[in-house]
C-alpha cells in the first residue's frame, strides 16, 4: 500500500491571540492535485507555509515523504532542526508565491538556475540546459535573458513556477498563484499548472479559481476559521456541498 | 430639442500657433546680481594679501602630492573597513540572536556617541593604557611601535565609519521585500547565503547614494588624522606653512585638492549606481 506524501497530524498554529490553524489533520497522496479553498483568514495559506516551514507550527507534526519536518524526536522530546537540515527538507517542496517573488536583479534564466547552482551545487552546463527546457515548458524560451521588470505578471509567475521546478521537488505548493494577476493573464498561468498536473506532479493549490479546481483537482478541501470543514472530490464539494458553511462560501464566491 | 451639430461653432482655430517664450526678467536680474557678487569676491581675493604664485607653486609640490595620495589611501582603506564592519554589524543587528543584536547595538552606540577626533586621539595614545600588546605566549610588541599614525587613523576612522555604515546597510536590507527572503528560503538557502546572493545585491542599489555621501565625508574626515601626525594633505600643508608662514595660500592648496577629489568621485558613484540598478526598468530599457 502506498503511503501519503504529506501527512499532517493535529497541526496548530497561532499568531499571537489568533488561531490560524486548529488541530488540522490531512493526507496528500503521491500524484494528487489538491485545491484548498476558503475565505481569507481561513488558514489555507498558513497550512501551505507550514509545509515548507516558512511558518513554524506550534504543535502537531507534518511528515513529508516519511520524514518529520522541522524537528527531531529524541528521548521523548522534540528538538528543532538546524538551518541546514531545514534547508535540505525544503528542497523537497517547490513554492509558488502570490506575488511571484522573483529576484529582480537576476534574469529569468538566472532566477531558475540560482537554486540548483548555489544550493544544490550542480554542474552549470547541465543546470542551464534544464533551465532552458523548463522555460520552453512554460512557454517563455524567448524571455531567458529578460529581467522580471520586463515581464508581465503572468510571465513572471510562469518563471516562478519554472524556478520552483528546477529544484526537482516532490511536491509543488501554490499560494494563490493567480490572485495578483490581471484577469487576462490568469489563463496562461493556469494552463502551465494544468500541464504540470497532467505530468503527475503532486500539487497543493490554494486558490479562488473554482473553475480550475473543478477541472483539475482530484480533491477539494474547504477550510474555515483554521479548520477543515469539508473535503472530497471536486464535483462533490463544489457541486453538492454537505456543510452549511461550504454552501454559504460557494454561494458568496460564485 | 434639435440634434446637436457635430461640432459647435464659436471657437477660434488655434492649430499652427506657437507658445510664446516668456522673457523671464527676474531670472536675468538675479543672474546679473550673482555675477556681480562673485566678481566682487574674486576681486577682493585678487587684491587681498594672498600670494597666488605660492598657490600655483605648492599645488604640485611633492609633499602636497604625497599628502593627497596618503589622504586617498586612508579614505579608501578606512571606508573599506567601515563598509565591512557596517555589513557585519547590520547583519548582527537583524539577527534573531539576542547576544549578537545587543553587541551590535552597543558598538553603534559607543562609536556614534563620541567625537571622531577623540577616538583618533584614544587610538593614537593606546600605549598609555597598554604599554605592550600581543597574544600571551605567542607574540608581543611595544604599543608605541605598533600604533603608528597610519594604524591609529585607520582604526579610528574605519571603526567610527562602521557604526554609521551599519545603519545605512540595515536600512538597505530592510528596504528589500520580505518576499525575497521567503523566495530564497523556499529554494533551500540559509540565512547567510540568502543575504549574500539575494538581499545584499538588492540593498546595494538603495545604499549606494548614502554610501557615496559617507565616502565624501570620509575623504574630508581624514584631515582630522592630522592631529595624530598622519601625513595626509592638510597635515603636510600645515607643515609647510609652519615653515614659510603662507597660511592661507597652503590652505587654499589643500582645499583645491579636496574639491578635485570630490568632483572625481561623483561620476564614479553614478557608474556604481548603474551597475547595481540591473533589472530595474530605468536601465533595462
Amino acid at each position: 500500500m502506498t503511503k501519503p506524501l504529506v501527512a499532517i497530524r493535529s497541526v496548530s498554529k497561532n499568531f499571537g491571540e489568533f488561531q490560524a490553524l486548529k488541530s488540522v489533520s490531512l493526507d496528500v497522496w503521491p500524484g494528487e492535485v489538491m485545491c484548498l479553498i476558503g475565505a481569507s483568514g481561513s488558514g489555507k495559506t498558513t497550512l501551505l507555509r507550514c509545509i515548507n516551514q516558512l511558518a513554524i507550527i506550534d504543535s502537531g507534526g507534518i511528515w513529508l515523504d516519511g520524514e518529520l519536518l522541522g524537528v527531531r524526536e529524541q528521548n521523548g522530546r522534540l528538538h528543532r532542526l538546524g538551518e541546514r537540515e531545514i534547508g535540505r527538507q525544503r528542497l523537497k517542496t517547490g513554492m509558488v508565491f502570490q506575488r511571484f517573488n522573483l529576484f529582480p536583479h537576476k534574469t529569468a534564466l538566472e532566477n531558475i538556475i540560482e537554486g540548483p547552482l548555489q544550493v544544490q551545487g550542480r554542474k552549470a552546463d547541465e543546470v542551464r540546459a534544464e533551465a532552458l527546457e523548463l522555460l520552453r515548458r512554460v512557454g517563455l524560451s524567448a524571455k531567458a535573458d529578460s529581467y522580471p521588470a520586463q515581464l508581465s505578471g503572468g510571465q513572471q509567475q510562469r518563471v516562478a513556477i519554472a524556478r520552483a521546478l528546477a529544484m526537482k521537488p516532490m511536491l509543488m505548493l501554490f499560494d494563490e498563484p493567480t490572485s495578483a494577476l490581471d484577469p487576462e493573464l490568469v489563463g496562461e498561468v493556469l494552463a502551465v499548472m494544468k500541464e504540470l498536473a497532467k505530468s503527475g506532479m503532486t500539487m497543493m493549490v490554494v486558490t479562488h479559481e473554482l473553475g480550475f479546481a473543478r477541472e483539475v483537482a482530484d480533491r477539494v478541501v474547504y477550510m474555515d476559521q483554521g479548520a477543515i470543514v469539508e473535503q472530497g472530490r471536486a464535483s462533490e464539494v463544489l457541486g453538492a456541498p454537505r456543510e452549511e458553511r461550504t454552501k454559504a462560501f460557494l454561494s458568496a464566491v460564485i | 430639442m434639435k440634434p446637436a451639430p457635430a461640432l459647435a461653432g464659436g471657437f477660434p482655430d488655434l492649430s499652427g500657433m506657437r507658445i510664446a517664450r516668456e522673457p523671464h526678467w527676474l531670472r536675468w536680474i538675479g543672474a546679473a546680481l550673482i555675477v556681480l557678487v562673485l566678481a566682487a569676491i574674486v576681486r577682493a581675493f585678487a587684491n587681498g594679501q594672498i600670494e597666488w604664485s605660492y598657490v600655483s607653486r605648492f599645488i604640485t609640490a611633492k609633499v602636497i602630492l604625497e599628502g593627497i595620495v596618503n589622504t586617498m589611501v586612508m579614505a579608501v582603506l578606512a571606508m573599506a573597513l567601515g563598509i565591512f564592519l557596517g555589513i557585519v554589524v547590520a547583519i548582527m543587528r537583524l539577527s534573531p540572536n539576542p547576544v549578537l543584536k545587543t553587541v551590535a547595538g552597543g558598538y553603534t552606540w559607543l562609536f556614534r556617541g563620541t567625537p571622531l577626533i577623540l577616538q583618533l586621539l584614544l587610538w593614537f595614545n593606546l600605549a598609555l593604557v597598554f604599554p605592550t600588546i600581543g597574544i600571551p605566549g605567542l607574540w608581543s610588541a611595544r604599543a608605541v611601535d605598533v600604533m603608528t599614525p597610519f594604524l591609529a587613523a585607520l582604526l579610528g576612522l574605519g571603526i567610527n565609519q562602521g557604526a554609521y555604515t551599519s545603519e545605512v546597510m540595515r536600512a538597505g536590507m530592510l528596504s528589500v521585500d520580505i518576499g525575497q527572503y521567503e523566495a530564497a528560503q523556499a529554494i533551500g538557502m540559509g540565512r547567510l547565503r540568502a543575504l549574500r546572493r539575494i538581499i545584499l545585491p538588492q540593498a546595494m542599489r538603495v545604499v549606494i547614494p548614502p554610501l557615496g555621501n559617507e565616502f565624501i565625508g570620509m575623504v574630508k574626515a581624514t584631515s582630522l588624522a592630522s592631529v595624530i601626525q598622519y601625513p595626509e594633505v592638510l597635515h603636510n600643508a600645515e607643515n609647510i606653512y609652519y615653515a614659510n608662514s603662507r597660511v592661507i595660500e597652503l590652505l587654499i592648496v589643500a582645499g583645491l585638492w579636496y574639491l578635485l577629489v570630490v568632483s572625481i568621485l561623483t561620476p564614479l558613484q553614478m557608474l556604481l549606481e548603474r551597475r547595481f540598478a540591473r533589472g530595474t526598468l530605468r536601465v533595462a530599457r
